[in-house]
């Protein structure tokens, strides 16, 4: 292991990081650090390369300039065995992405197998482990076909912390949820992170944001544009894209521009005796 | 539900004298017949035309003949109770001639899927690989073997022990029927497996590799047994196919233990002048191919209604 020794200093540091795609220049200069037991949480309009950041993190995408450490070791010298680090770092996508040939319990325990040379047995109780973790401990038998979209990302999620990460990265995990699953997901998160896990979440849920982030970085067109503690970042942003950004999610009808319109919270008439 | 249909009809053929209807109801009384008339009478016809068709044939065939050339009853005899000799090392059998050649088919036809299944898997990670050369020989083999007829390749294959004496292919005449089906049904394989390893969204192959699988690992776990999950009823239409192919196998030269059934069926059609034997082995194919047939349908419908659930 190169650079600085494991385990002090940050989790994860990001220098001077590029990132194109042919012409385009989707990352354009990131500096990031996050300290072990931190939680990040990454806001931005669509297309402002939150998710690139993300995959560069654990290099589903090879950046094309600067450099990424992860606990002390650095992921962008060549001779590092990427692999033996991605098995310690968690990823959970939007789209779940679960093997969808293998139930629950056998999502969590292939790459605990496969790759940590885990026994079968003791994959199985881990796997079980996590699967309760996540409130699923009815369903470890159930395939990723045979669950809702919540389920299935608690058990990613779970699939994830079977293989004992260092960090978890999010990408937008609760966007592809119907609304009142979305809060299932949530709360797992929300546990993940008093239980003092090193998280870096992309989110468009800013009440999540406000409440469990230790801190907020906004993103716009490749760049961090603001960062710091999430009740300043999302309660008094000094950037105006941040504050046009804020307004359009934490707002989306623009209620308050047309007027007129009643409160939302009204109950519906039917609810009504 | 018969109700509210039977107010609509009421409301289509009967519209009140104000009703937009009135008009069109009087273009078709003027034809005489409404559209539902009209079907059903198009219909009938249909009916009328295929009872006469078959009466026709019925009637017109000389049902006598056909039954002495296709099902004469001694011939029937004959070709269900010949025996064949088997040597198997140094124990010598006698086994039923048709039972046989069915096992013969089945047995040059399911091993002739095997090598053509792993090669066609090998010759489709080569067309998907990042390196060129790969590519290109992938490439060269399909389009040769899939333009070749597959005749072609079965007499050369029993030719080559021939130009290059000492070469002997293991298990002939199986060996070399299975390399020389397997080589040219690994070539339209191998293009149904890109198919299918291609329908495998990325996402899992990102969601393996972020486990820390190395790549070869998470094409092995992940995304070959998804692949052939969706192709599964592809790839048993190709062993329906090579069910039938496996006929070809009579031009080589075999002897007796090595009869498939359309060797059998045409050489006790020579012994005795007469189609029975053939249609016999005919037979035979329907009853393999049949049920795979049934089999890829009922895969599809599964796989059609699990796509639909979700
Ligand atoms: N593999 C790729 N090839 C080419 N362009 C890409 C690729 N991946 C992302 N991009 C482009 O990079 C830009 C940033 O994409 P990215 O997915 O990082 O945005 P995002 O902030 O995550 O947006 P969203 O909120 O919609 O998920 C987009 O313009 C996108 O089209
Ligand atoms: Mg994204």
């Amino acid at each position: 292991m190169s650079e600085t020794t494991a385990g002090a200093g940050p989790m994860i540091r990001v220098d001077g990081l590029h990132k194109s795609f042919g012409e385009l220049e989707v990352l354009k200069g990131i500096d990031l650090a996050v300290d072990p037991g931190e939680v990040l949480c990454i806001i931005g309009p669509s297309g402002s390369g939150k998710s690139t950041l993300l995959r560069c993190i654990n290099l589903l995408e090879q950046p094309t300039e600067g450099d990424v450490w992860v606990h002390g070791i650095k992921l962008t010298d060549q001779d590092v065995d990427i692999d033996r680090v991605r098995a310690h770092m968690g990823m959970v996508f939007q789209s779940f992405n679960l093997f969808p040939h293998l139930n629950a319990t056998q999502n969590c325990m292939l790459g605990q197998t496969a790759v940590l040379g885990r026994s079968k047995a003791e994959a199985k109780r881990i796997a079980e482990h996590n699967l309760v973790k996540v409130g699923l401990f009815d369903r470890m038998d159930y395939f990723p076909a045979q669950l809702s979209g919540g389920q299935q990302q608690r058990v990613a999620i779970a699939r994830a912390l079977s293989m004992d990460p260092l960090l978890m990265l999010f990408d937008e995990p609760t966007s592809a949820l119907d609304p009142e699953l979305v809060g299932d997901v949530l709360s797992v998160m929300r546990q993940l992170a008093d239980d003092g896990m090193t998280m870096v979440v992309v989110t468009h849920e800013m009440a999540f944001a406000r409440d469990v982030a230790d801190r907020v970085i906004f993103m716009d067109e490749g760049v961090i544009v603001e960062q710091g503690p999430a009740a300043q970042v999302i309660g008094a942003p000094t950037q105006e894209r941040t504050q046009v950004f804020l307004q359009r999610v934490l707002d989306p009808t623009h209620v308050r521009e047309i007027g007129e319109l009643e409160p939302i919270d009204v109950a519906p008439a039917w609810t009504h005796a | 539900m018969t109700q509210p249909d039977h107010s609509a009809a009421a409301a289509l053929t009967t519209p009140s004298p104000s009703s937009p209807l009135t008009g069109l109801d009087a273009v078709a009384a003027r034809k005489g017949m409404s559209p539902r008339q009209k079907t059903l009478v198009v219909r009938i016809v249909q009916y009328v035309v295929f009872v006469g068709v078959v009466l026709a044939v019925v009637f017109t065939a000389n049902w006598h003949q056909l039954g002495q050339v296709f099902a004469r009853s001694d011939v029937l005899r004959i070709t269900f109770t010949s025996t064949t000799d088997v040597t198997l090392g140094t124990s010598k059998h006698v086994i039923n001639g048709l039972l046989l050649a069915l096992c013969n088919t089945i047995v040059y036809s399911v091993g002739a899927f095997i090598i053509g299944l792993l090669l066609g898997t090998v010759l489709a990670l080569m067309k998907l690989s990042s390196v060129g050369p790969y590519r290109w020989v992938a490439t060269i083999y399909v389009e040769l073997f899939r333009g070749l007829p597959a005749l072609v390749v079965l007499l050369i294959f029993g030719m080559l022990p021939v130009a290059f004496p000492g070469l002997q292919f293991p298990l002939d005449p199986y060996g070399t029927v299975w390399l020389a089906l397997g080589m040219v049904y690994a070539a339209y394989m191998s293009e149904t497996i890109r198919a299918g390893i291609q329908a495998v969204p990325k996402g899992q192959i990102e969601a393996a590799r972020t486990l820390g699988m190395p790549a070869g690992m998470a094409t092995r776990r992940i995304v070959l047994p998804q692949a052939f999950r969706i192709i599964t009823p592809p790839l048993t239409n190709d062993l329906v196919s090579l069910v039938k192919d496996s006929s070809l196998v009579y031009i080589l030269g075999l002897t007796a233990q090595g009869f498939e059934l359309t060797k059998f069926g045409r050489n006790l059609q020579n012994a005795n002048a007469n189609l029975t034997p053939i249609a016999l082995a005919g037979l035979c194919y329907l009853v393999i191919t049949v049920p795979l047939g049934f089999l890829v349908r009922h895969m599809e419908n599964k796989s059609a209604t699990r796509a639909g659930a979700r």
